[in-house]
């Protein structure tokens, strides 16, 4: 007890040496980092109510030589909560989006720099409420666009109803159908029709399903079989009926078959070797391949091409096309596959949503036209009246989120 | 018995031998087990099955294909009973059947039903006198997936493509006089930047030329139309060669496995 008591007053002296003259020093040794400022929040416009974008002026201190980390991003819920960490940005970022709120709920935010651990606080935000805004108004020049479209194709549909004759010129893949079907018939042999690998929320699947329905019936006319394995099972339901509808067409409803569509598997390439096995045990006389292909394209393609079949493929698959058009005999390029339909059917109203497309496509060119012309010419120091048109329709032909 | 018969016997018999030996030996070499020895054997051999077809069809091949069918059919038949009708719709809508399943209830919405009546719809086909209502779910399906698509397309393809085709014909001009100058044909340089833009512009013109239907192509409409079909061809030839070298990666692997994990012949 003694030993400590009189040890007290210099240990008293120790510490009050360390606070009045040490620990002054020790932290003037750290360097002092300025927190961001200007911290605004506020509701990011035209969704659901469910993010606030957040942006703030830099620290002075961020230069980019690696004295500050990042800034940490906190939030608050109002009337105020405690602030809680929600993110984190590198250096020299100035806005952060918050998709973790909830529509209606206040909320108040601080942003710290980071350096070496230690965190330097900005002023707290003013609140802000996230909104949900029915109408997004950045997405009226799409409105816009697709009303034009939408409107060229009921006109044209609607002109094509009241008899008036409308021209599409011819599509060299679609006159070899029949020519196609007709060379199965001859060799007594079968027609293999495969509709790709995607399921029906893929519009190339609808397109090759229609096509499908062109197929079958000549297919009924002629009374041969035609074989069509799919790989996934709403594809084959819809198939199904697609066939029965033909063959009803073509009054032989009683020549139709569940059998003619077999499901193979989900599986890319369990399907494509079970399509091959089929080719090379039934060597079909042709083979359509109509619709949305990945790697299994040139798989198919070359087997069908090694045994001798007359092959039909058309797809949207800019990947794939280059492998059809060196293994198939008619190639169906992108649109044409969309197109195909209209033209074998002849039916009003697909030839009027064709020409329908059409004019959207006349649209493009011409604004191309205008676009280019107009960079070109403000490029060369055509003057500001150039400039305006570039940028006009530059901003009419951008699409924001 | 014939000769062809009498092959088929003793291929089968060396295919036995073979890879029991593998096996076997596998089997037997440090770091590994009789399980895994077993799993590397089973793969190798479905994989020279698999390319047996480039020979011909053959019953290794008809057996690697139908294992693969099948295997793979019940498997995704178990993902989309477990993860679409299990994982997706019942937490929304029985909190009893969630708790029997061992999935979290992640409360009820009414608006769940409309996909599993539709899904019921779909089933109806296995009955001659509802069947009808399966075409209701199918025109759903087809409907809302052109609606959804319209708008997709016309952004992405559409309107990006339209407005990234504004490129200026002729890049940094400054006159004649510097064009000469200072002509360079470095990938930077004033030049190949302006055909570049020549390229995009040409390139996206007469190719939606070729695929203007309302038109015959005849006059100068066909000759950009045939020059449209050119771009088409060019850009197919590239993607051609890009995806082979791709193609090729993909059989090294395969051959990686058989004379790595398998054979043991490359360290």
């Amino acid at each position: 007890m003694t030993m400590r008591g009189a040890n007290r007053p210099f240990c008293r002296f120790g510490l009050s040496f360390f606070i009045i003259l040490l620990l002054p020093a020790y932290l003037c040794g750290q360097e002092s980092i300025a927190p961001p400022s200007k911290v605004v929040a506020y509701d990011f416009k035209y969704d659901r109510g469910e993010a606030v974008e957040l942006s703030w002026q830099l620290s002075p201190d961020d230069k980019g030589n690696g004295s500050i980390s990042g800034y940490e991003i906190y939030r608050a819920e109002d009337p105020l909560d405690s602030f809680i960490s929600i993110g984190f940005v590198s250096a020299g970022t100035s806005s952060y989006r918050d998709k973790s709120v909830y529509k209606g709920q206040s909320y108040r935010y601080q942003v710290a720099t980071s350096s070496d651990g230690h965190l330097y606080f900005s002023e707290i935000s003013a609140a802000v409420v996230p909104r949900m805004e029915l109408i997004n108004w950045n997405l009226l020049n799409l409105f816009i666009i697709g009303l034009f479209l939408c409107g060229s194709v009921i006109f044209f549909i609607s002109h094509a109803t009241r008899g008036k004759k409308l021209f599409i010129r011819k599509i060299a893949g679609l006159e070899a159908i029949d020519e196609a079907i007709g060379r199965a018939t001859e060799m007594g042999r079968p027609i293999l029709f495969v509709p790709g690998i995607n399921d029906m929320d893929d519009v190339q699947t609808i397109a090759g399903i229609t096509l499908l329905g062109r197929v079958a019936k000549v297919v009924a006319d002629y009374d041969i079989r035609i074989n069509m394995p799919v790989s996934r099972s709403l594809v084959m339901t819809t198939a199904r009926e697609t066939i029965r509808e033909a063959y009803m067409g073509a009054g032989r409803p009683d020549a139709y078959s569940d059998d003619m569509v077999n499901y193979i598997t989900d599986e890319q390439f369990g399907y494509v070797a079970a399509v091959d096995g089929i080719m090379v045990r039934q060597k079909p006389a042709t083979c359509f391949y109509l619709g949305a292909f990945f790697a299994e394209s040139l798989i198919l393609a070359e087997t069908g091409n090694s045994i001798g079949a007359i092959q039909i493929a058309g797809t949207a698959q800019p990947a794939q096309l280059p492998f059809f058009v060196a293994a198939c005999d008619y190639t169906l390029i992108g649109e044409e596959l969309f197109a195909a339909s209209a033209y074998l059917s002849n039916e009003p109203k697909q030839l009027g949503s064709l020409k329908g497309q059409d004019m959207g496509k006349l649209l493009a060119m011409i604004v191309i036209i205008l676009g280019v012309l107009a960079a070109t010419v403000s490029q060369m120091g055509g003057g500001q009246f150039f400039t305006d048109i570039h940028q006009f329709l530059s901003n009419i032909f951008t699409v924001q989120n | 018995m014939n000769n062809s018969r009498i092959w088929s016997i003793v291929i089968f018999a060396a295919a036995v031998l073979i890879f029991g030996l593998s096996w076997i030996i596998i089997g037997s070499q440090a770091g590994h087990n009789l399980t895994d020895a077993f799993l590397v054997t089973v793969a190798a051999f479905l994989t020279l099955s698999i390319l047996s077809f480039l020979y011909k069809d053959n019953p290794y091949y008809k057996f690697a294909e139908h294992l693969f069918v099948g295997v793979s059919a019940a498997y995704w038949m178990s993902v989309g009973f477990w993860s679409t009708f299990v994982g997706n719709l019942l937490p929304r809508i029985s909190p009893s059947l969630c708790t029997y399943f061992g999935v979290p209830y992640k409360g009820f919405d009414i608006f769940f039903f409309i996909p599993l009546i539709l899904g019921v719809f779909l089933l109806m086909r296995l009955s001659s006198k509802m069947g009808w209502l399966s075409r209701w779910s199918l025109a759903f399906i087809v409907g809302t997936t052109a609606g959804l698509n319209l708008i997709r397309y016309l952004r992405s393809d559409f309107i990006s493509q339209v407005s990234n085709t504004f490129v200026p014909l002729v890049t940094d001009w400054r006159g004649i006089g510097p064009f000469f100058s200072d002509f360079s044909l470095s990938i930077t340089g004033q030049f190949a930047m302006s055909l570049s833009n020549w390229v995009i512009f040409v390139g996206v013109f007469c190719g939606l030329i070729y695929f203007f239907f309302s038109k015959e192509h005849k006059g100068a409409f066909g000759y950009a139309s045939r020059m449209g079909i050119w771009v088409l061809m060019i850009t197919f030839g590239a993607s051609f060669g890009y995806t082979v070298m791709g193609r090729v990666s993909l059989l090294v692997g395969r051959l990686t496995f058989l004379f790595h994990d398998w054979l043991g012949l490359v360290k």
